[in-house]
């Protein structure tokens, strides 16, 4: 395979991480919300954490998307 | 991508730091924009009158917001970085606001600074470094016991160690390579969008009103998005600095 074309193609395959870290985001927020309807009373308390969680699983759909750009502008 | 290029405004020629350049460039003339409108944001409202008006009370309910935060995450002794914490979230919200502005309608072209790792890299390791500073400070060498938790077995303190050294370590990066990478990730988004918007429009009328205008009601909607997203970065930002100290401030 030309070496180009390898390159675009794990660039695109990193765009998958960016949408598995999109289930990630949702998974937070859902799993919080679910929590909070439960018991508003203790939802306002946890909002830190929340977005502590939100933080760290953003993270991981950002970095696919640092591979991706070095995969095309650095690489 | 040519909002991303740093250029030179003056002093390129002779301007020089141990051989290296320091021409004042735009991304220095932004940041400094942002500190000047984060000055007037709250000289306006400290006048400190009985009877807040609606400045006073903008510049409070951040103030509030950030004492409550470190209050929340670090307990009593986090009093004392409440002047950092605030002017690091108001200093990286503004920042990312101001780049944000449509002012290109005008001519005048936003930069934003914080979508350049340079800036925000900075940004994270001072706040490492006062991690760093207060943790052996307060603590001397008893701030290793961050890296093994209450109740490790002995046989797993020696992994355990290396694997809390790595994520202790990792902190900076990921701290600064968040804000940059989001920041950066947005603006790419909307050039590509409004690229879609100017190339089906010059093509023919149809395709214009295929790709064109839902291309741009979706850029209406990423803005409002990338509002929020301006929000939220400065605040884990904030927030995550909170939590650091809170370990160098209080060990766990």
């Amino acid at each position: 395979m030309d070496a180009e074309a390898a390159k675009l193609l794990g660039a695109g395959f990193a765009a998958i991480g960016a949408g598995l870290a999109s289930i990630g985001v949702g998974n937070v927020f859902a799993k919080f919300l679910e929590g909070a309807l439960r018991n508003p009373g203790a939802a306002d308390a946890q909002q830190g954490r929340l977005f502590i969680g939100f933080a760290g699983a953003e993270l991981l759909g950002l970095l696919s998307f640092v591979i991706a750009a070095l995969l095309i502008f650095a690489a | 991508m040519h909002q991303f290029t740093i250029e030179p405004l003056f002093g390129s020629g002779h301007w020089s730091i141990a051989g290296y350049n320091i021409a004042f460039t735009n991304s220095a003339l932004w940041m400094a924009i942002a500190t000047v409108a984060l000055f007037i944001f709250v000289a306006g409202g400290s006048k400190r009158q009985l009877v807040p008006g609606r400045w006073q009370m903008a510049v409070e309910t951040f103030t509030g917001f950030i004492d409550g935060m470190l209050a929340a995450n670090v307990g009593p002794n986090g009093k004392k970085y409440v002047p950092y914490i605030f002017s690091l979230f108001m200093f990286i919200l503004f920042a990312n606001v101001l780049g944000l502005l449509p002012i290109g309608v005008f001519g005048v072209h936003a930069f934003t600074f914080t979508s350049h790792f340079s800036a925000t890299g900075v940004l994270a390791v001072m706040s490492f470094a006062i991690v760093l500073i207060v943790g052996f400070a307060k603590h001397k060498l008893h701030f290793f016991s961050l890296f093994v938790p209450h109740g490790t077995p002995a046989m797993m303190v020696v992994p355990i160690f290396f694997v809390e050294l790595v994520s202790f370590l990792v902190r900076p990066f990921s701290l600064g390579l968040r804000l940059f990478v989001a920041m950066m990730a947005g603006h790419v988004l909307l050039e590509v969008l409004s690229s879609f918007v100017i190339d089906s429009g010059n093509a023919n009328i149809g395709l214009f009103a295929i790709a064109g205008v839902p291309s741009f009601i979706l850029m209406v909607g990423i803005c409002a998005l990338e509002l929020l997203v301006a929000g939220i970065q400065a605040y884990v930002f904030a927030l995550l600095t909170c939590v650091y100290l809170n370990d160098a401030e209080n060990l766990h």
